[in-house]
């Protein structure tokens, strides 16, 4: 009893002393970078965030970052982590499905989101199915149950709703589409069918009797259609790409476009478009048709055109460990370090619907942010400690961290699930 | 017409007897202390000097390239590009044949595609030479082979074209086949094939024409690694898969390079004791299945404990279809490895494990002048490699 006690009064009063990070050169994303900066934080917030003339309160606990590198903890806007499964095999369709009711909020797997700075991830379903369920935005905090990790976003919601088209949704049987003209003609149907049913639930207004009965297929649907859910929409060959942006203008919805290997050639259409994309980076093309394509050289092809994008992991398809080598990989292609970082943080914000808490170090936003050794981008740096919330999540310095970074014998569990099935084939996230 | 033929002349000598000298502001000769400021000078394909600029007078004939940092090529110490194609689809694999679990006599070079893809995006990273060939997934997969990632025909690329037999102890043979099922079975059907192969050895023996036995292409691989002449490549992730491949050498006194080798961080003394070399597994490998226990860090553990590491691309069955060494050599630097032993690591290393460090894995006078050259530290995530030169050939040049 006293243990629980002491359990939950240590999260109430988390962090109720200032801290003051000084002397690192701070990446704050929005605004120009600080030399020498100061950051104070206190019950998990950014309360000020300057250079060193910036005052700094005589009771504040102050952390020497002299020669460090300060960033905003990382966004992952696609994640696999902490088993939310593919999806099962019955439906192409399932808007219902939500990971919420699947993940272990305590899988060592969010250990690797940690060691790789991640500090807020969208948890999603897999490719294998036109419509695969809900997906939730995470924090990683400590937690045992998933409402200690869910954040809810300005739209009052934790979560979006996982799409795919191209060849992963393709398959034969129980109702799956075998071409792309009929995946997309069942995505019509649907959203043709949530119009109807919004339509009756505005009809009825405030009156109950004449609500349709809840049909938990339609919610999150309706969700969609008013703007509030956002659909994360996984698409990889330009036709592909060319199909979802129709759908989106027929239905009027914003989806996220995601992986886009060969968004690089419909950079143009994307930017018209207005839709936001986020990239997976992955050293060689291949491994799947849709794949073959892929270029390092997407990011900055997509940022010339005007487009707003962002990175994402796809754990385990690419590492999150290894999140900001992502990122490094597409400077190596011509990308503009700025818009790097903006990539791992602010923007993946914005697709969230999250730019008002994190992505950025900010006045009131979340103290979320990542110590490193130096350049964000360099080989030779190490993430050195990742915070949450005020709250120091992973400290390189601590071995049972550090395990979490290099792996070794009986590190990880056999069954953290970021590996999931699409149809009779095992694969590896999507 | 005239002046066509002399057209063509010209074209012929610069292919033919290319006289390149390149200048960098680094180089790294691996075995040797760097050379800042240096000249190397190649001639027929092969390097005829290389030093300080100011000891090294560049004769007037020569093209001159110049260059930031100058490295070896790389080479990767084991892979399936050009066997396993990019599309991964049925028509593009060919590193594992399900047929049976124990074919030695499957030749790579009958297989190997030159012009793959994934050979050419290999070689845009500098990697200049593959020890590629059959795959992961059976006990015995068959043949690999060592080949120049430049443009040619198989038998114009190929440096050796049997150079191991490719097996494998572990899970992944009893997701291909209906047996082995488990790890006693897969060792005993190896101990079984090997001891026919050693009666075949022994009836070849003989001085009497007439009690030959009939000339067996599988029995004639594995005597071949009975008889020392080339060495097994054994993948084994854990470390009782590791022992199992250590043991079966020791039985069978033959020459043993441990492929993959997750756990082999945990088994240094054992693996020491056994002579065994380590090519070792990709460092951004996925930690699933038999590589679950895998460490970021073992490339450095091993090293420091005395054992020479080449790390390879290994095998990929999904996105990306292969790894690229020059990656994942960085990846092992980020996690303990030195510069000089990441460099050795795809260089030096695998040439000597696969038995051609006479004329590839270092910059000296006499090697083949295959040579890389970047924008930056060669391991930085953001450096680019702006050219890559093949037996005294641009095989690759960035363009801008």
């Amino acid at each position: 009893m006293l243990v629980l006690i002491l359990g939950i009064s240590s999260i109430v009063f988390a962090q109720e002393k200032t801290i003051a990070f000084k002397g690192a050169l701070i990446y704050p994303v929005v605004g120009k970078p600080i030399q020498k900066g100061v950051m104070l934080i206190q019950h998990g917030k950014i309360v000020s965030i300057g250079d060193e003339s910036m005052p700094i309160p005589a009771n504040a606990e102050i952390k020497d970052a002299t020669g460090k590198v300060i960033m905003p903890g990382i966004v992952d806007t696609h994640s696999h982590l902490g088993g939310p499964q593919g999806g099962d095999n019955s439906n192409p369709i399932q808007p219902e499905a939500r990971v919420m009711d699947a993940i272990d909020p305590t899988s060592d797997g969010f250990k690797k989101a940690l060691a790789g700075g991640i500090t807020t991830i969208n948890v999603m379903p897999g490719s294998g199915h036109l419509m695969s369920g809900q997906t939730v935005y995470l924090k990683m905090r400590e937690g045992k149950i998933i409402e200690d990790l869910l954040i809810t976003n300005e739209k009052g919601i934790f979560g979006g709703l996982k799409m795919a088209n191209g060849t992963n949704s393709i398959r034969n049987g129980n109702g799956y589409p075998g071409t792309r003209a009929k995946s997309a003609s069942l995505i019509r149907e649907l959203f043709i069918k949530a119009q109807a049913y919004k339509k009756q639930i505005e009809k009825a207004g405030k009156d109950s009797s004449k609500m349709p009965e809840r049909d938990i297929r339609m919610e999150p649907l309706v969700e969609v259609l008013k703007g509030t859910r956002v659909v994360h929409f996984h698409t990889h060959k330009s036709n592909d790409i060319l199909t979802v942006i129709r759908l989106s203008k027929e239905f009027g919805f914003k989806p996220v476009l995601h992986h886009l290997s060969e968004g690089w050639k419909v950079a143009d259409e994307i930017a018209k478009a207005g839709l936001y994309c986020s990239l997976i980076i992955i050293d060689a093309p291949g491994g799947k048709l849709e794949a073959v394509n892929l270029t390092l050289e997407t990011a900055a092809i997509l940022d010339k055109s005007g487009v707003s994008f962002g990175f994402h992991t796809d754990d385990g398809v690419t590492d999150s460990r290894l999140f900001l080598r992502s990122a490094a990989m597409c400077i190596r292609a011509g990308l503009s370090k700025e818009k790097a970082l903006e990539g791992l943080t602010i923007a993946g914000a914005k697709m969230l619907d999250l730019s008002s808490s994190v992505g950025s170090l900010e006045k009131g936003k979340d103290a979320d942010f990542v110590l490193l050794s130096g350049d964000p981008f360099s080989v030779y740096t190490k993430v050195e400690q990742t915070w949450v919330e005020g709250v120091k999540r992973f400290d390189l310095s601590n071995p049972s961290d550090k395990a979490f970074l290099t792996g070794g014998f009986g590190v990880y569990s056999a069954d953290r699930g970021e590996f999931h099935q699409h149809g009779n084939e095992e694969e590896i996230g999507d | 017409m005239k002046n066509i033929s002399i057209l063509f002349l010209l074209l012929i000598s610069t292919v033919a007897s290319a006289q390149i000298a390149i200048q960098a502001e680094m180089i790294y000769p691996v075995g040797a202390s760097p050379i800042q400021n240096g000249v190397i000078l190649i001639e027929n394909g092969k390097i005829k000097k290389i030093g300080a600029a100011a000891e090294i007078k560049i004769p007037e004939n020569y093209i001159i390239q110049t260059g930031k940092i100058a490295t070896p090529g790389f080479i990767d110490a084991r892979t399936v590009i050009g066997m396993s194609g990019v599309l991964n689809i049925a028509v593009d694999q060919d590193q594992l044949e399900k047929s049976s679990p124990i074919q030695p006599e499957l030749r790579a070079i009958d297989a190997y595609n030159p012009y793959e893809t994934l050979v050419s995006v290999a070689r845009s990273y500098g990697v200049t030479t593959i020890h590629t060939g059959h795959g992961i997934g059976a006990l015995v997969s068959g043949q690999t082979m060592i080949a120049k990632t430049k443009n040619g025909t198989t038998d114009q690329v190929t440096i050796n074209p049997f150079c191991m037999l490719a097996m494998t102890i572990g899970p992944s043979v009893s997701e291909h086949f209906s047996s082995p099922g488990t790890k006693a079975k897969q060792v005993a059907m190896i101990r079984t094939e090997l001891m026919k192969a050693q009666q075949y050895l022994k009836k070849m023996t003989t001085t009497d024409s007439n009690k030959l036995p009939d000339f067996d292409l599988k029995m004639d691989a594995l005597s071949k690694l009975l008889k020392g002449e080339i060495k097994a490549v054994i993948t084994a992730n854990t470390a009782v898969d590791i022992m199992n491949a250590i043991r079966l050498a020791k039985a069978f006194n033959f020459k043993l390079v441990l492929d993959g080798a997750a756990e082999a961080y945990r088994l240094t003394n054992e693996i020491k004791a056994a002579k065994a070399e380590v090519i070792l597994h990709a460092t951004m490998a996925r930690n699933e299945g038999d590589m679950l226990n895998m460490n970021r860090e073992s490339a450095a553990i091993l090293t420091a404990a005395g054992i020479p590491v080449s790390i390879e691309s290994g095998y990929e069955g999904y996105v990306p279809k292969t790894r690229i060494v020059l990656l994942e050599a960085a990846v092992a630097l980020a996690n303990g490895l030195s510069f000089n032993d990441a460099l050795a690591s795809i260089t030096i290393n695998p040439a000597k494990v696969l038995g051609i460090d006479k004329k590839l894995g270092s910059l000296e006078i006499g090697k083949d002048a295959d040579i890389v050259l970047f924008n930056g530290d060669p391991f930085e995530y953001t450096s680019q490699v702006t050219a890559v030169m093949i037996d005294g050939e641009w095989a690759f040049q960035k363009s801008n």
